[in-house]
């Protein structure tokens, strides 16, 4: 599913260039639940960004789905992540205007769907993730878990094969952590997702099959959950 | 369509700024419609095809007498059918503040020459047989609470009489009815007999302010107008003829070119909407960067994020716009009524609602484009970074 062959990553500070990834390489089968471990900085959520397609390595090859992504133009890699890959954030980012339903629908909103359809698989996510009571309502009017419920129905409503997600238990109290790593557990085992997980927490790495440790740009090496 | 929903979610996010921005377009639109109107009544065509009442004034001003001599070779010119002349008096009632025009009028043939002036038998007779004789507009009499019978003094401002004062007394015999809306202007006047006026007055005697023709056929206005022009060019007192509907917007525009002064009101009305608006935008679209990131995150392509914003700001403006002329449309009308038929019926003509739309668009896209342009640039790792 996911291929990186010698992955650089560096940014522009000033006059100063930044290598945050040095030759990463890094294979993900399809249908794995890996979690991306290290300490700040190490280089995490710049690894999830190139695997997600939200950001292009310096150098390296990123293939994801069959696909080369740093061959992408900026409107490829829309296209292309719109197709493939679902997002889960540490702070949910979902829009406060739109009910649940409507967030859940923005992905279906790039198809060709009819609008009574990106409702009905708006309302088959949320009922997935245990919130279509709460469709109607705003971001603001639900808990963090709900919320973050609501960002993982928008994440698979288009069923895409490829999960990322940036500590999606960094803001939640254990209770309600446990019970999204339980839904992305659910998700990986019955759906066959294949989940990229970032996290610091050690007990949320526990529910990924395989741990993938990430220090001062370098990956430690694999180690079997 | 299937965007809206999002349109107008951006547009929400800060219901309070957003309705705030929109009340300041309204408003700058309800300023241009008004405005617009008035500008509109004050510069319209100057084609005197199918009037079929001419003015002759003076080509060098209007304030210019003409002789009185000229009314018999007018009238003498192939097409005339009737001829009454009138002079500006300038008469003031008790006090400055209480303007009204006041103009004396060679009576018979004033009242033949404008049928629109509905008066009784008994009106009509004082009014041609009393030397004194006055006839008000209605609103004239309501203004004042004159009653018929009653003796009106005006001082002249212009005019002092042969008793050696500026007070001249006229004797009420009538109230002229133009039977028709507040689109008449006799409604607002006060009319004496010339005659009076011409012997009691210390200068000018045998002069007149204008004439006013009355041609046989109005098709013919323009070849009429320019007889009439070239029969007094290169004398003493050159004429110059034309509509009465222009006549009434050229005495009207002495008091300042009422289109300049409306533009540069409205030039400074939209560029201050254009300020704010585009800072509504600008910092609402600021404020949202991690929403932006999160929809190209999604799939959103640039461009369409760059369209979204500047629909954004396009519907604001055409929402608050369209809704301010709307509101003009229906105020102009009490205008009207309320200026008691002093300038023509004001309307927000179909030219008015085309140009406030092109300002709509205009501005639009002025204060939507460079936020679009930045939500474009947005890079989505930085922004969701910075969220």
């Amino acid at each position: 599913m996911v291929e990186l062959k010698g992955v650089v990553k560096y940014y522009t500070r000033g006059r100063q260039q930044v290598e945050v990834l040095h030759g990463i390489d890094l294979s993900i089968a399809d249908g794995d639940f890996v979690a991306l471990m290290g300490p700040s900085g190490s280089g995490k959520t710049t690894l999830l960004n190139l695997i997600g397609g939200l950001d292009q390595p310096s150098a390296g090859s990123v293939e994801v789905a069959g696909r080369r992504l740093d061959a992408l133009s900026g409107r490829g890699l829309a296209r292309w992540r719109a197709a493939n890959v679902g997002f889960v954030f540490q702070f949910y980012n979902l829009l406060p205007m739109l009910s649940a339903q409507r967030n859940v629908e923005l992905p279906l909103l790039l198809t060709g769907l009819s609008g009574a359809e990106r409702q009905r698989r708006a309302l088959i996510a949320l009922a997935l993730v245990g919130l279509a009571a709460r469709a109607k309502h705003r971001p603001g009017e639900l808990s963090g878990g709900e919320e973050q419920r609501v960002a993982i129905a928008r994440a698979v409503v288009s069923d895409p094969k490829l999960l990322v997600c940036d500590e999606p238990t960094g803001d939640l109290d254990r209770q309600t952590a446990d019970e999204i790593l339980s839904l992305l557990q659910r998700l990986n085992r019955d759906h066959g997702k294949t989940i990229v997980m970032v996290t610091h927490d050690p007990k949320a790495a526990e529910y990924a099959t395989r741990q993938v440790h990430l220090d001062k740009g370098l990956l430690d090496g694999s180690v079997p959950a | 369509m299937k965007y809206l929903g999002l349109v107008l979610a951006g547009l929400l996010r800060h219901r309070s700024r957003s309705l705030l921005t929109f009340a300041s377009v309204m408003t700058a639109f309800v300023l241009f419609g008004v405005l617009d109107g008035v500008r509109t009544v004050f510069s319209e065509g100057t084609d005197t095809s199918g009037q079929d009442r001419l003015i002759v004034t003076s080509r060098l001003s209007i304030i210019e007498p003409l002789p009185y001599s000229q009314l018999a070779r007018i009238a003498a010119i192939d097409g005339v059918q009737q001829i009454a002349h009138a002079n500006w008096f300038g008469g003031v009632y008790q006090d400055r503040k209480n303007f009204f025009p006041n103009i004396a009028v060679s009576a018979d043939e004033w009242l033949a020459i404008h049928p629109e002036i509905t008066l009784t038998a008994a009106e009509r007779d004082a009014f041609l047989t009393t030397r004194t004789a006055a006839l008000a507009g209605e609103n004239l009499v309501d203004r004042f609470g004159w009653k018929v019978g009653e003796r009106i003094p005006l001082e002249g401002t212009i005019f002092p009489n042969k008793s050696g004062s500026n007070s001249w007394t006229f004797d009420l015999v009538g109230v002229m009815r133009s039977g028709q809306d507040e689109g008449s202007g006799f409604a607002n006047e006060l009319i004496f007999r010339y005659d009076y006026f011409d012997e009691g007055r210390t200068q000018g005697q045998g002069t007149v302010g204008w004439y006013v023709v009355r041609i046989a056929d109005p098709a013919r206005s323009n070849d009429v107008a320019q007889a009439i022009d070239a029969l007094f060019r290169n004398s003493d007192a050159e004429t110059k003829t034309q509509s009465e509907k222009e006549f009434n917007l050229a005495f009207a525009k002495q008091f300042g070119d009422i289109g300049l002064i409306v533009s540069a009101i409205m030039a400074a009305v939209f560029f201050t909407v254009l300020l704010v608006t585009g800072n509504t935008m600008a910092q609402g679209v600021r404020e949202r960067a991690g929403d932006i990131a999160i929809l190209k995150t999604l799939g959103f392509s640039g461009v369409t994020v760059c369209l979204l914003i500047v629909t954004e700001s396009l519907l604001l403006l055409l929402a608050g716009g369209c809704a301010g002329l709307g509101l003009a449309a229906l105020g102009l009308p009490a205008l009207s009524r309320a200026l008691r038929g002093q300038l023509p019926p004001l309307e927000v003509s179909v030219d008015t609602w085309l140009i406030g739309l092109a300002i709509m668009l205009v501005l639009g896209l002025v204060v939507g484009v460079p936020p679009a342009v930045r939500a474009l640039r947005l890079r989505i790792v930085d922004a969701l970074a910075r969220a």
